[in-house]
């Protein structure tokens, strides 16, 4: 189980193929890689992440440490970048690898779920309407009480 | 102890961090808020919604009935917004 926060890139290609290498005995690998979001009609130019490290680093362990518990996983990683990142980048890459599809796709879920309202870092979106920091949204909450 | 700011609080006080040494009588993160709110009018006015602002103690998140006694380092931050 892995967790690692940082403002470095990461290649999300070169992180599911290493993370598929550790699969023994594996008959399911799911990965999802959140990436920064331009959309025509709300375009930004850049996304920052502020980010508490050390905190960041205890409540990924933590979110980790109970999906592996409530699923039948065989290895489980967060990504997660901080800094200032431009659209298309990749912000956060969570890989879940288990015997079977749905407790991959399920583990998947639940790490994001969690990590979006429990983790701490906040976005701040630059575009030609200037800088503003992202409200945390009701929906986020919702996602994650139905596994509560 | 060290206080930590974050995000919209951190420029709402024009600082990220200080030192500050509260009385005996401030036990917990709600006592704190208040103690720092009644000796700045910014911070006050920052930390108006409490419920908003979330808190830890020594990299730990807590509720704001979570004890202050012997924390090095108490961050004090909006809702998070990562993923």
């Amino acid at each position: 189980m892995t967790v690692r926060v940082s403002p470095a890139p990461f290649d999300p290609g070169a992180e599911t193929n290493a993370f598929l290498k550790a699969g023994n005995g594996a008959g399911a690998a799911v990965t999802f890689t959140g990436v920064v979001r331009s959309k025509s009609d709300d375009p930004i130019t850049a996304l920052t992440l502020e980010c508490y490290p050390e905190l960041a680093i205890n409540q990924l362990n933590d979110i980790v440490a109970r999906a592996t518990t409530r699923f039948d996983l065989l290895a489980a990683t967060i990504i997660h970048r901080y800094g200032t990142l431009g659209p298309g980048e990749p912000i956060v890459q969570v890989m879940t690898l288990s015997p079977h599809r749905d407790p991959a796709f399920k583990a998947a879920e639940f790490l994001m779920d969690y990590l979006k309202t429990d983790a701490p870092f906040w976005k701040q979106e630059t575009g030609p309407r200037g800088t503003h920091w992202v409200e945390a949204k009701a929906e986020d909450d919702a996602a994650k009480a139905r596994w509560e | 102890m060290k206080i930590l700011y974050f995000a919209w609080l951190r420029e709402r006080l024009n600082r990220g961090e200080e030192e500050v040494s509260p009385p005996a009588t401030v036990a917990t993160i709600a006592d704190l808020i208040d103690w720092l709110a009644a000796r700045d009018e910014a911070f006050a006015l920052a930390v108006e919604k409490r419920a908003l602002i979330k808190a830890a103690v020594d990299a730990k998140l807590v509720p704001h009935t979570a004890s202050i006694t012997g924390a090095k380092v108490v961050a004090l931050f909006p809702p998070m917004t990562g993923g």
